[in-house]
């Protein structure tokens, strides 16, 4: 079965007045009626772009690669032929539900606006549909809720009306941008819940953008790893957190404190900071602060400073970008 | 234990309510409704909860950011919650305070030298004298000295948040108070200043009142824990315990909620999901103020408040009146707070 | 709601008060007599003394304030015995200049500013927004900078000029337009319409150049609004997501801006009312202060700082409406 999304090689780069900003820089990934792809880094590392890219919704960016829905290339389509895709097809939910929604019109209307639009629905139906939404989503009382505003909600309900909102048109594909960060842990769990259960139930392929590596754990059956605008690491979640073979992916392990620590040992920070976006070093950009590097001997130092890595296969499903992967390389 | 550092008791900070466009007031909140501990000389004491619950505004509270609607702060003996801002001025040098953002907290058009002598010109210092102070401070937090004159913007993030610690360490406090000073911070910076918070607390001998939503960075740096929840303490006890069997079932909630960085455990995990969201401390529900969200709350709990007693074997305090866990003989041993 | 409102209404009467309070202060500390200025240049002194008497300037000046006050209410009489004129409800005086109770003189020309104003208003409302708009949707396009190019050129441009170049151009020599004056709009509405375009236009070209800046802004940073990209991530039109969800949100702020300006111009456009001739309140203002028609002066500040105080509160009002956040 193809995958109902494929993204190859994307780049997006923005003019600013300092120099063009490489924000992705050739990413590749692939995601499935319900499963989740958990795309993780910091800030800076191109993740939110990569989203923002896929729906089109980038501004003034320069966007080159493939970007496949169901076979259909989206990158581009102008705003018109976007606007059957977006909302419809795939669906995005945000970090800020409060800013996210309109201040000034209520949740039902938001919710059925664009049901309204992708369905031909007339008003009554519309609104039919943003009570069952608002149900489904576990808010109560919904044929009361519904004709209130955006600030009358809590946060976590705020952003269960995001996710009503993007699902309310049936789309297969669910983009969350960092759904969770502006919530409170306890809320977050509801959260994440409630977009597995409706996952399973709808069978929707889910790209779960974060940079909390517990979400990740928790909701992704793969994991892309983005450093500096790049690929640092592939594989499926298991294997991405038992065998690491990125020392980037290594280093945020280790520099993570963990609930279920047991020592108090000093944390293994990664010196230094991320890489500048606007003039890229040649050679692999995490090299800089890589202890591995620095740790070589003096060719492969100068490799890794001077030839940029590919993603190479090191088991099934497992790829890392970088010249000294942490484990053996596999046979295919 | 001796004397503690601080000495917080029956602190309540009351806002008055949000004004409505008509200017009429609404009902006062108490963000902050009794809260007492202490801080051993050289100890951290961890202050989670989520958001709305208290805890930074109990931290502003105890540098005097804030002025306390009532109860005490006593520092080193003297009691200072209720001094004026003059009177208070000779304990600033003992007391300061660690921000968030490191960018907002820094006045953009003051080059690091000024950010970091500032508290010591306040304090009748030489200019030449903050100078060098505030190069050797630079130094300790892992930063070249050769950049004071240089301004926060040029910083990265993790840098400008050596640069507030630095200023925080100009008068060699002895307690300082960190309102999530590494929650702005990517994962591998927070790191970078965590491992500097503590190795600064080794070898100048602080203690901390670390604030934090982030249940694992607070294990990681405190020797005590105090939640929070809806402006009052719930538990408070040694690390070990709060975060080993905790007793009050919003710790339970709370840390069964974190997701963990390992998939296998994240998948056999068994969590308690609590529903709704925190209350708005404007609305208080009564009794317990965790009980709408409580899993196993009782008719006791809808009327009744919990105080904070003993739980457990150890000296962990937790208010409820169900407290998780096996207690000694069943019993559990009311005595009064702290 | 209803508390709100009655709140809002009384701190309302309290600023006129005060309004009236300190114009009157103001008179009673100039120098130039008001009876000299009523009874005329060739009066006797023996003649001003009685007119003193008859206007009341010879009481302590809050007795005459209190008398003003009241008279606004329940009218009052000048003079007594068979010479006493009535001066019925509202009172704001009698003009000297016209032996006219002020009143009268203000209701007679307030419909020559009221066209004056609300066509303007109209008028740099459509061109303004269109214009601000329209810059903010193409930001940093030739079409943009073409467009606040030309609004520091009319905003640069001074009332004065604009109207006198119009006249010239206009009437002098194309000879498209009459000499503006005014005619009722009931009486005929395209003579109403087609006389007053020019000070229409003079008058709306100042103000549609700073509507143009300030909507623009107010745009962009609409259209910067995270909701925005949400609108779009739901497939929604372009149009819907610039109108339904940008121009919402982003013409409010021009909401608050604009009831002041119309409210200042509703009570009278001073040199554009001069300059065209038109017998409206500014034009009555104008007048009165060369004549020190003092009256008068205080009537039209009144009638300004009234309208000025109720487009504010239709304002706040309307904010409600417009953002279900407000609430009263």
């Amino acid at each position: 079965m193809a995958p109902l999304l494929e993204v190859e090689d994307l780049k997006v780069a923005f003019d600013t007045p300092r120099g063009t900003v490489r924000a992705v820089d050739g990413i590749s990934f692939s995601v499935e009626a319900g499963r989740t792809l958990g795309l993780v880094g910091e800030s800076g590392s191109g993740k939110s772009v990569t989203s923002l890219a896929v729906m089109g919704l980038h501004r003034g960016a320069a966007v080159t690669g493939s970007i496949r829905l169901h076979g259909q290339e989206l990158n581009g389509l102008g705003e018109k032929e976007l606007g059957t895709v977006r909302g419809r097809r795939a669906a995005m939910i945000f970090q800020d539900p409060l800013s996210s929604l309109h201040p000034f019109y209520t949740v039902g209307e938001q919710i059925a606006e664009h049901y309204r639009v992708h369905f031909k629905a007339n008003r009554k139906a519309g609104r039919a549909r943003a009570v069952e939404m608002l149900a489904e989503v576990g808010i109560p009382e919904p044929a009361r809720r519904v004709d209130e505003y955006p600030h009358q909600f809590s946060g976590g309900m705020r952003q269960r009306v995001m996710i009503a909102m993007a699902l309310a048109c049936e789309p297969d594909l669910l983009i969350a941008d960092e759904p969770t960060t502006a919530l409170d842990v306890t809320v977050q769990a509801q959260i994440l819940d409630l977009i597995a259960r409706i996952q399973q139930e709808r069978g929707l392929g889910v790209v779960m953008i974060t940079h909390d590596l517990g979400v990740v754990a928790r909701v992704a059956h793969e994991v892309l790893v983005m450093y500096g605008g790049r690929a640092a690491e592939q594989a499926p979640v298991d294997r991405l957190f038992a065998q690491p073979a990125h020392p980037y992916t290594r280093g945020l392990l280790d520099s993570l404190p963990r609930l279920d620590d047991t020592d108090d040992a000093p944390l293994r920070a990664i010196p230094g900071s991320p890489p500048s976006l606007i003039a890229p070093a040649p050679g692999c950009s995490f090299a800089p602060r890589c202890a591995r590097t620095t740790a070589a001997s003096a060719e492969e130092h100068a490799r890794c400073l001077a030839e940029r890595p590919v993603l190479g296969p090191l088991a099934p499903g497992h790829q890392a970008a970088c010249h000294l992967p942490l484990v053996p390389e596999g046979v295919l | 234990m001796t004397e503690p550092l601080l000495s917080v008791r029956d602190l309540v900070k009351t806002f008055a309510g949000r004004r409505s466009r008509t200017g009429r007031p609404g009902a006062p909140i108490r963000a902050v409704d009794g809260v007492s501990f202490d801080v051993g000389a050289g100890e951290t004491l961890g202050l989670v909860g989520e958001s709305g619950c208290g805890k930074s505004t109990t931290g502003r509270m105890i540098v005097r950011l804030l002025d306390p609607t009532s109860g005490t702060v006593t520092f080193d003996g003297t009691e200072i919650g209720g001094l004026s801002q003059a009177r208070l001025r000779p304990h600033r040098r003992d007391l300061q305070m660690v921000f968030q953002d490191p960018y907002s907290s820094l006045n953009p058009r003051q080059t690091v030298s000024r950010i970091i002598s500032e508290p010591l010109l306040v304090q009748g210092e030489s200019a030449a004298a903050a100078r060098k102070r505030a190069a050797e401070l630079m130094e300790l937090v892992g930063l070249i000295p050769e950049h004071l004159d240089r301004y926060p913007h040029e910083f990265s993030g993790g840098q400008a948040q050596r640069i507030g610690i630095a200023r925080s360490l100009a008068t060699s406090p002895r307690l300082v108070i960190a309102d999530e000073p590494v929650s702005a911070l990517d994962v591998s910076i927070q790191a970078q200043v965590v491992n500097l918070m503590e190795r600064l607390q080794r070898e100048l001998g602080l203690a901390y009142v670390f604030i934090a939503h982030d249940l694992s960075v607070v294990k990681r740096v405190c020797d005590r824990v105090a939640v929070m929840y809806l402006g009052r303490i719930v538990e408070i006890g040694d690390k070990a315990e709060v975060y080993g069997s905790p007793a009050h079932p919003y710790t339970r909630a709370l840390l069964s909620a974190v997701p963990l960085p390992d998939p296998q455990a994240e998948r056999t995990r068994e969590r308690i999901v609590l529903l709704g969201d925190p209350p708005s401390p404007a609305d208080p529900p009564p009794g317990c103020s965790f009980h709408p969200r409580c899993p196993k709350a009782q008719d006791l709990c809808r009327t009744e408040r919990p105080l904070l007693r003993i739980a457990g074997p150890g000296s962990r305090q937790a208010a409820c009146h169900f407290p998780e866990g096996p207690l000694p003989g069943g019993l559990s041993r009311d005595l009064p707070v702290m | 709601m209803i508390l709100y409102l009655g709140r809002r209404l009384l701190a309302a009467a309290g600023i006129l008060l005060a309004v009236c309070a300190i114009t009157f202060t103001i008179f009673y500390l100039l120098p130039s007599d008001p009876a000299v200025a009523a009874c005329g240049k060739t009066c006797s002194p023996e003649r001003v003394a009685e007119v003193k008497v008859a206007m009341g300037l010879d009481k302590p000046v809050w007795e005459q304030f209190a008398t003003y006050l009241t008279g606004i209410f329940a009218g009052r009489d000048y003079g007594s015995g068979p010479s006493a004129t009535h001066c019925g409800f509202p009172c704001l005086g009698y003009s000297y200049e016209y032996s006219l109770p002020v009143w009268n003189l203000l209701t007679d020309r307030l419909p020559v500013s009221v066209s004056l104003a609300v066509g303007a208003s109209v008028l740099w409302l459509v061109l303004g927004l269109g214009a601000g708009v329209t810059s903010a949707l193409r930001k940093g396009g030739a079409t943009d900078r073409t467009l606040m190019v030309l609004s520091v050129g009319a905003a640069s441009l001074p009332v004065y000029f604009t109207s006198i170049m119009l006249i010239w151009g206009v009437v002098r020599t194309a000879g498209l337009l009459p000499y503006p004056a005014y005619h009722a709009f009931t009486e005929n509405p395209f003579t109403w319409a087609s006389n007053l375009l020019l000070p229409w236009i003079a008058l709306a070209l100042l103000y549609a150049a700073m509507y143009a800046r300030q909507s623009r802004n107010s745009m962009i940073e609409a259209m910067a609004e995270p909701y925005i990209r949400t609108a779009r991530a739901k497939g929604l039109p372009p149009r819907t997501v610039t109108v339904k969800h940008g121009l919402r949100s982003g013409m409010t702020p021009i909401l608050t801006i604009f009831g002041m300006d119309l409210g200042g111009l509703l009570a009278g456009a001073v040199i554009t009312e001069s300059i065209f001739g038109l017998p409206g309140v500014g034009r009555l203002f104008y007048d009165a202060l060369v004549r020190s028609d003092q009256p008068v002066i205080l009537g039209v500040t009144l009638l300004a700082a009234a309208f000025i105080v109720a487009a504010n509160l239709l304002v706040d009002l309307l904010y409600a409406y417009v953002d279900p956040r407000v609430r009263y």
